[in-house]
């Protein structure tokens, strides 16, 4: 999966293989049909990789994990999960595809009403028939993974942002998921905490098997972790490839967000007038 | 004509927008019932909702019956005093309160305290994602939020009601009889000799359901349907404690239409 030329950089749809975990085929959606979010995407994440889709805010990555949870249906074009489209799975079989993924919400959607275990135990207490003392070890192992076990009885209101975003990292992983989507992981968070969380998407991918993919713009976290990355602008998959080739990539729109340039294919201000226009 | 026809079409999307509102409220209403075997299979969830709404409203349900009991004794007798008829004052006090002030007082203070708190609640818990998180975890939040919070409520108003009347049933014999000097014999006797277990109770208690069913379903769906921003929750809140008071005020009067018009039974 290495890309070696510029034009398979922008040009190119990867092509899906038995080793396909999740295919998007052409997919485009908006909220409403005068704003396009996604326009015609193309994207292949195969199994056991961690990928990432990145790009600037508001340009529809968060709009893909929806896609793929099925929280949202395209407009047009395929959403496949293990060969299975999302949109035309029946109510039980929703449920059953959503058994199997784990998504981290950008602002960890932790349950305000309930204790740090409580948080870990809730996808245990409401899909096993374990017993609470299996549950209990269970739940300790995650926090223990994420280094805060000895947070476990803490509320969610007593966390700080980097401990709050670890917790819902381990309830991510709480059913040992097939896939793992990941929401903007990295925002708000100091320093170490960044490294260590992106470190243990790294550990938890390959430990457990999973597929993950990572929606984020912390382009210099991410390619030390993830194993292929995507860009996205304005709704299309615009550059795709491995760490190597998007780190010696001359692509203008790859080597902006790589090396953080206000000059570009993409603009700072959003649409607007003349500034003379409406300074007049 | 532009006026007039803008004019025309907000009024055409107002009415449309208010009906599908209605629809929606009718299937969230289905959907709740629909779901709830998960609340009476897991008692933990329910009991949690009923000290939460009912348990919670205690204080301002009590103390709001004791001193309307008592001003509602202290006004009948102003009344009663001038037709010689104060031993009356115990039969006045408890039709006024099991018939009519307890289930619609106790329901008022009920939207206001818990209603609004339920909205609140699960508005925040939509805007900060957690209803999301939950329906990509595969749990349904209308499973697992929503209906034990509306079963909570449906239980627990009927129960504060009756302690609203009971209360104040008391204030009127603190100020009727131990302040005023009322017979305590007369007190209890006129009230029992004319308060009907079945005509008075029993739709006393019909009524105070039929709020807590309205108030916990306006309260839930207010918060399920909030726009998820903060003065989304906050409008959402309002919503709650105003249409729960008009809808309570207009079912009453169905309700005694119903149940009152034909006189003692």
């Amino acid at each position: 999966m290495t890309l070696d030329s510029e034009s398979s950089l922008t040009a190119s749809a990867p092509a899906a293989t038995c080793e396909t975990l999740v295919e998007l085929k052409n997919v485009s959606f908006g909220y409403t049909k005068a704003r396009q979010i996604l326009s015609g995407i193309n994207l292949i994440v195969p199994r056991g990789k961690l990928v990432a889709v990145m790009g600037g805010s508001g340009c529809g990555k968060t709009t893909i994990l929806r896609l793929l949870c099925g929280q949202i249906k395209a407009t047009s074009g395929e959403v496949l999960v293990s060969g299975q489209s999302v949109a035309a799975m029946t109510h039980e079989q929703m449920y059953a595809h959503r058994r199997k993924l784990g998504m981290l919400f950008q602002f960890g959607a932790l349950f305000t009403d309930q204790t740090v275990f409580e948080n870990i135990a809730f996808p245990m207490r409401e899909h096993t028939e374990l017993p609470e003392d299996i549950i209990h070890d269970l739940v300790l192992m995650k926090l223990n993974a994420v280094g805060l076990r000895g947070a476990a009885k803490l509320k969610p209101s007593e966390l700080s942002g980097g401990m709050a975003r670890r917790v819902a990292l381990a309830r991510t992983i709480a059913l040992d998921p097939q896939m793992a989507l990941y929401d903007e992981p990295f925002a708000g968070l100091d320093p170490i905490s960044l490294s260590v969380v992106g470190q243990l998407i790294r550990r938890l991918n390959d430990a457990l098997g999973m597929t993950s993919i990572l929606v984020t713009h912390d382009i210099a976290e991410s390619l030390k972790i993830v194993d292929y990355v995507y860009f996205i602008s304005e709704g299309k998959v615009v550059a795709h490839g491995d760490v190597a080739a998007i780190k010696a990539s001359r692509d203008p729109f790859v080597r902006q967000f790589v090396d953080g340039q206000p000059d570009g294919p993409v603009g700072f201000h959003y649409p607007a007038k003349a500034l003379a226009e409406d300074f007049a | 004509m532009n006026g007039v026809t803008r004019w025309l079409t907000r009024l055409g999307a107002s009415v449309t927008g208010g009906i599908a509102r209605l629809g929606f409220a009718t299937r969230f209403f289905i959907a709740i019932v629909r779901l709830s075997g998960a609340t009476f299979a897991r008692p933990q969830l329910l009991l949690r909702e009923i000290y939460q709404a009912g348990v919670l409203s205690l204080i301002i349900i009590l103390m709001s019956g004791l001193f309307i009991g008592m001003v509602l004794a202290l006004q009948g007798y102003e009344t009663l005093v001038r037709f010689g008829a104060t031993e009356s004052m115990g039969m006045l006090v408890a039709l006024s309160l099991v018939r009519e002030l307890g289930p619609v007082v106790a329901a008022l203070l009920f939207a206001s305290r818990a209603g609004s708190a339920m909205t609140a609640e699960i508005g925040l818990m939509k805007t900060t994602e957690q209803l999301a998180a939950m329906e990509v975890m595969a749990v349904d939040p209308i499973a697992r939020v929503v209906a034990p919070r509306f079963w909570g409520g449906v239980i627990s108003l009927p129960l504060l009601a009756a302690l609203f009347s009971t209360l104040g049933i008391y204030g009127g014999y603190l100020v009727g009889v131990r302040l005023i000097g009322i017979d305590a014999g007369a007190y209890w006797g006129q009230m029992s000799a004319a308060v009907d277990w079945k005509y008075d109770i029993l739709n006393g208690v019909i009524k105070s359901v039929v709020f807590a069913v309205a108030v916990s379903l306006i309260a839930v769906f207010e918060g399920y349907d909030a726009t998820p921003t903060a003065e989304g929750v906050s409008a959402a809140t309002t919503r709650t404690v105003v249409t729960s008071a008009l809808a309570i005020l207009a079912l009453d009067f169905v309700l005694t239409v119903i149940m009152f018009r034909g006189g003692a039974g």
